[in-house]
């Protein structure tokens, strides 16, 4: 430590030998003020918080001679400020002459071509859309792990038919034909070539059926590429059709969805099937984001009047306990979804032209969100859904009911 | 297109700092344009942004090809232990946190050690040159300094690195 004695302006040439820009000057204006006969060059004394302030400018040597001599001085003193010198020291390494940040043009055109190569050009897929991108994009991250032992894994579908649950044998292969062959009938309303063959049926059921039976050995892996390839050609069409195409309607053989409803419905099954063939495989799966869950539970909740007419049509149901006109609002069960994905929904209970209304609830009902999903895809029996339970119990029971007819194979 | 275009140069220079050659960067961007690409829904808003994650994506991928090159280079010359290639997977970590920094400290302080380091200003002239005080041209280059040290920091294993923003 220097001694205050030895502490004046520096000599141009300390120790080292190293030329050392010029002291600080007095301020001009207090010299002019206060002419000293005799300016004894004192030592400036300066507190620990402004030693400390010029670690940063000592270490990127961007401070006075005199001042680093002090910096210097205090670090032999004070250990925190000797710490922080040292790793501030060590961080100017760091600092290196920029190369130019201009990538090289053919880089980026190579940078380009790859990203085309592997994947379409991708225009913004439709909100709409993206719930079935990101459940096609789920599943074929599932299925990248499989071996032969895997894809002919015997896997069981279920769903509720004439108010029994059913169910049906096939194979790993075998469900993702189904998915490809039920995709086609999207595929078809677009106007695109249908993988699982021409001439097929038109209802999801049969169509899985036919395109079954027209292969002649059991499906293999070798369904993946195609039904992967038709996802990413819907995704694609979809997504540079626009806005426009959300409502184009979807023939399902004895009804019709409009486009978005039709690709959440695809999203739905591709996530259901998906828990089937990890489930038989032994693999874990998981719900997909709130985000899609909400959109799939609403889909499901629009369709809700509907299958409950259809219900009443088929003789399953009791009629209708009171009418009212196309628009208004109609006796309601109130719908409550927990979890991710959850809210609340009225559901119309005596026509699908009634509106769902809170002031006309006769019912409520509360369940988790996967639940109901796995209650809509004939995975839980009605009787068994795990379920809060309120008010008219016909109603509560018809809707169950009906939210298991949603199910198909 | 526009990520590619915003965040190429930065995958490439972190690539670069790793690897130290520029056709294993430019084989690193292409493949972490590629990943993004493909997997527009891995990236998750709620853990950071989109840059810090396209910087993690390449950092990890430009560390395993750095260790890979090692290791056949280990097995087809011998020599270099373990200890010797994980300080040099350390030193080549270190230099892309700190690029990463750099590019994304707030550009008061930027400016600061622009001017004290390649221009080789003194604090007082920077203050001049920014308009700024001098307490305050010492306050910035002290506060860039600090931060651009995190990256020497070794992470515990597990966490992210510093100036990712969070872990995954």
């Amino acid at each position: 430590m220097n001694g205050p004695a030895e502490q004046g302006p520096p000599l141009p040439d300390d120790e080292n030998g190293t030329p050392r820009i010029p002291p600080p000057r007095r301020a001009a204006d207090d010299i002019e003020r206060l002419p000293s006969p005799e300016p004894v060059p004192q030592p400036v004394v300066r507190s620990h918080a402004v030693l400390k302030s010029l670690l940063g400018a000592w270490a990127l040597t961007a401070c006075s001679a005199e001042e680093t001599e002090a910096v210097e001085a205090h670090l032999t003193e004070c250990a925190p400020c000797a710490d922080e010198a040292l790793r501030l020291r060590d961080a100017v390494g760091l600092l290196h002459t920029d190369r130019s940040l201009d990538l090289d043009p053919l880089l980026r055109s190579r940078v380009l071509e790859n990203c085309l190569g592997r994947r379409p050009a991708r225009i913004p897929v439709p909100d709409w859309a993206s719930a079935y991108d990101a459940e096609a994009a789920r599943l074929d991250a599932l299925l990248n792990d499989f071996g032969d032992a895997e894809w002919h894994a015997p896997v069981r579908l279920k769903w509720f038919e004439r108010e029994q649950q059913v169910n049906r044998k096939t194979t790993v292969a075998g469900v993702i034909g189904h998915l490809m062959a039920v995709d086609g009938l999207v595929a078809a309303a677009l106007g695109l070539d249908d993988p699982a063959g021409s001439g097929l049926p038109s209802g999801p059921t049969a169509r899985t059926e036919a395109f079954w039976t027209s292969t002649r050995f059991p499906l293999t892996r070798a369904v993946r590429e195609p039904w992967r390839e038709q996802t990413h050609t819907l995704i694609r069409t979809v997504s540079f059709a626009g806005r426009g195409a959300a409502e184009l309607a979807v023939p399902y053989g004895d009804f019709a969805l409009p486009l978005q409803d039709a690709l959440l419905d695809r999203a739905f099954e591709c996530w259901i099937h998906a828990g089937d063939i990890a489930e038989a495989v032994d693999y874990p799966y998981d719900a997909p984001s709130g985000t899609h869950l909400h959109r799939m539970i609403d889909l499901a909740a629009r369709i809700l009047p509907d299958a409950l007419a259809a219900r009443r049509r088929a003789g399953l149901a009791p009629p209708p306990r009171q009418l009212v006109a196309a628009g208004a609002p109609g006796r309601s069960l109130r719908l409550e979804i927990e979890g991710a994905g959850g809210g609340v929904w009225h559901i119309a209970l005596d026509s699908p032209a009634a509106v769902g209304s809170p002031d006309h609830e006769v019912a409520h009902i509360a369940l988790d969100g996967v639940e109901f999903c796995r209650l809509a895809a004939g995975h839980v029996p009605p009787e068994d859904a795990a379920a809060g339970r309120l008010g008219d119990r016909e109603a509560i029971r018809d809707v169950l009911l009906a939210t298991a007819s949603l199910s198909r194979l | 297109m526009s990520c590619t275009t915003g965040f190429a140069s930065l995958v490439h220079s972190l690539a670069h700092r790793v690897l130290g050659e520029d056709s294993a960067a430019d084989q690193i961007t292409r493949e972490v344009f590629g990943y993004v690409w493909e997997n527009p829904d891995a990236y998750d808003p709620k853990q950071g942004s989109m840059r810090s994650w396209v910087a993690k994506l390449t950092q990890r991928q430009a560390v395993l090809r750095l260790r890979q090159a090692e290791a056949a280079q280990y097995a087809e010359h011998g020599g270099g232990s373990t200890e010797e290639l994980e300080a040099k997977v350390r030193r080549a970590t270190a230099a892309a946190r700190a690029d990463y920094i750099v590019t994304s400290m707030p550009a008061p302080l930027r400016q600061a050690l622009e001017l004290a380091y390649h221009q080789r200003r003194d604090y007082r002239q920077a203050a001049a040159d920014l308009a700024i005080s001098e307490d305050e041209a010492r306050r910035r280059l002290r506060l860039g300094l600090q931060l651009l040290s995190t990256a020497n920091t070794r992470p515990p294993e597990g966490s992210s690195p510093p100036g990712y923003g969070r872990a995954l």
